[in-house]
């Protein structure tokens, strides 16, 4: 059976905080909730689907549901990392088309930036039961130097430079200078990046998103009940999904779960990737946006640095309009989780709700994507495909 | 590296002490760097595992390897206090595993430089295999 068309987004809401000192994890998603719920025009009394990860309360759907009093016929916490909101659609346009709920809710929320959580800094210990705990923990991998073997593999084996990945951190800056949300709304140039304090070879500091706190929501829901709202029609019409593993110690760093979790949506929407007229593509680091450009079939394997370089990522005189809100590298990645954000401002562009300075005109079909957890040592990938009907 | 203990350093070496995969450990601590190779398909897997990972067999030897390889990918975490070698060095007997890069000019680290291995029992207890280049 296919997905195509079965569900719409019919809410979408990106918490405006960056910093939320005062307010308790729950109540970040909770706010996202309402927020994503008013604007569809439904209640929390029309919810009867819940979808989170393992950023919400006790890393899992029953926590939430109580704090919101939910009322639910279908539930689904399934974790894949910063990709996992991404999947969500998935499931829930799944779980709608099954006839399990009519009104799905998506939350995601965290606190990194009160916490103190330097993430880009020190190793994060997992748990002594998770099997590739001791084989990496032991080497005191922190993110930035993990993105920095990405980073440097993919220079070795294509010939991207820093100044090409530097491309993207100024498309990303040109666009939040137009949010009023940005975290970093200060446009920067090549020069900007190159000159930033290097954290790990290959990654200077400049090539790493921001870490704020914050959240989003999504509300999901089935065709009659979209056709009844007041809102834009959006409609979900591919979906990928997948779990690239580590394969025993012989993959290849730099290939992503987007070989995967892009054909299988561009299949289901029965489009290809020069159709798509935005997309938003996880950016946690300036090295991923280019992986997956490759992997989704944007750029041939290796020529994503010059794509980049080229301009064509900036709205309004290049070929592929990204990141119009700035993405993880300017305007948010709430709860160090960036595929909420990727989805809401793909459904800003179909609606045309986009700042008009970064909208892509008569925007129909948009891509968002995103991995989660950590390449090369096995990452979840998913894509989603969503049209203006 | 620093030798102070972290929290992750603690749990990475209660995570070692599982059965399934304290003879590795116990033979770093001895001396030897062994891998897992399956008893069906032969070849060795990175991490380590009872079942293999490449064909589904469950049974695995533990073999001596060469303790020879070459760097893969290689990052220098020059924030951290003294910095040090995050890389991906692929082994001769075929997988790539994460390790830090030891003894060495930090400056002068080179994807396709051979690198030998050199175990380092770290204050936890837990001895590690690092690398150092031949």
């Amino acid at each position: 059976m296919t997905l195509k068309g079965k569900a719409y987004i019919a809410g979408a809401y990106e918490h405006p905080t960056r910093h939320a000192p005062d307010k308790s994890t729950a109540l970040l998603h909770a706010e996202s909730a309402l927020g994503a719920l008013a604007d569809a025009g439904l209640s929390l009394s029309d919810v009867d689907g819940y979808f989170c990860a393992a950023d919400a309360p006790g890393a899992n759907p029953l926590w939430m549901a109580d704090y919101l009093n939910l009322r639910l016929r279908w539930l689904d916490g399934t974790d894949a990392g910063g990709c996992s909101y991404l999947t969500h659609v998935a499931h829930a346009t799944a779980a709608i088309a099954a006839g399990h709920c009519d009104v799905a809710l998506v939350t995601l929320a965290g606190r990194p930036r009160s916490e103190g959580v330097s993430i880009g800094v020190n190793p994060r210990a997992a748990a002594p039961d998770r099997p590739d705990e001791p084989w990496e923990t032991a080497f005191r991998p922190n993110i930035a130097g993990v993105y920095g073997l990405f980073a440097r593999r993919h220079m070795l084996q294509y010939g991207t430079t820093a100044e090409q990945m530097a491309w993207v951190k100024v498309s990303a800056s040109r666009h939040a200078q137009h949010n009023a949300n940005a975290f970093l709304p200060k446009v920067v140039t090549v020069e900007d990046v190159l000159n930033s304090p290097v954290i790990a070879d290959g990654i200077h500091r400049l090539d790493c998103c921001v870490i704020t706190d914050g959240g989003g929501a999504l509300v999901l829901v089935k065709p009659e009940i979209a056709r009844s709202l007041s809102r834009p029609l959006v409609r979900v019409i591919g979906t990928g999904e997948t779990v690239w593993t580590q394969d025993g110690g012989y993959g290849d760093i730099t290939r992503t779960g987007a070989e995967v979790s892009g054909p299988a949506a561009f299949a289901e929407a029965g489009v290809t990737p020069a159709d798509i007229q935005y997309a938003s593509i996880y950016d946690n680091f300036t090295i991923m946006v280019l992986m997956q450009l490759e992997g989704l079939g944007f750029c041939a394997p290796g020529a994503a640095g010059r794509f980049a370089a080229e301009g064509n990522l900036i709205a309004g005189s290049g070929r592929l309009p990204w990141n119009t809100d700035g993405g993880g590298l300017c305007n948010n990645h709430p709860a160090n989780r960036g595929g909420m954000t990727k989805v809401i401002e793909a459904v800003r562009q179909l609606r045309g709700e986009a700042h008009p300075a970064v909208q892509v005109p008569g925007c129909g079909l948009a891509l968002a994507c995103g991995p989660g957890r950590v390449l090369g040592s096995g990452h979840g990938h998913a894509t989603v495909i969503l049209e203006r009907e | 590296m620093t030798d102070t203990p972290t929290a992750a350093d603690a749990i990475a070496a209660q995570a070692a002490s599982h059965p399934e995969i304290r003879p590795f450990w116990q033979a770093a601590a001895e001396g030897r760097f062994v891998l897992a190779f399956c008893t069906a398909c032969g070849k060795p897997h990175w991490y380590p595992r009872a079942i293999c990972p490449l064909c589904g067999h469950g049974g695995i030897e533990w073999r001596p390897a060469s303790g020879r390889g070459t760097i893969y990918s290689v990052s220098v975490l020059r924030r951290a206090n003294p910095p040090y070698a995050l890389a991906y060095v692929t082994l001769e007997e075929g997988p790539t595993m994460m390790t830090n890069i030891v003894d060495c000019d930090l400056d002068e680290l080179a994807i396709g430089q051979p690198v030998k291995v050199a175990l380092r029992r770290q204050s936890t207890g837990l001895t590690v295999p690092m690398f150092t280049p031949q």
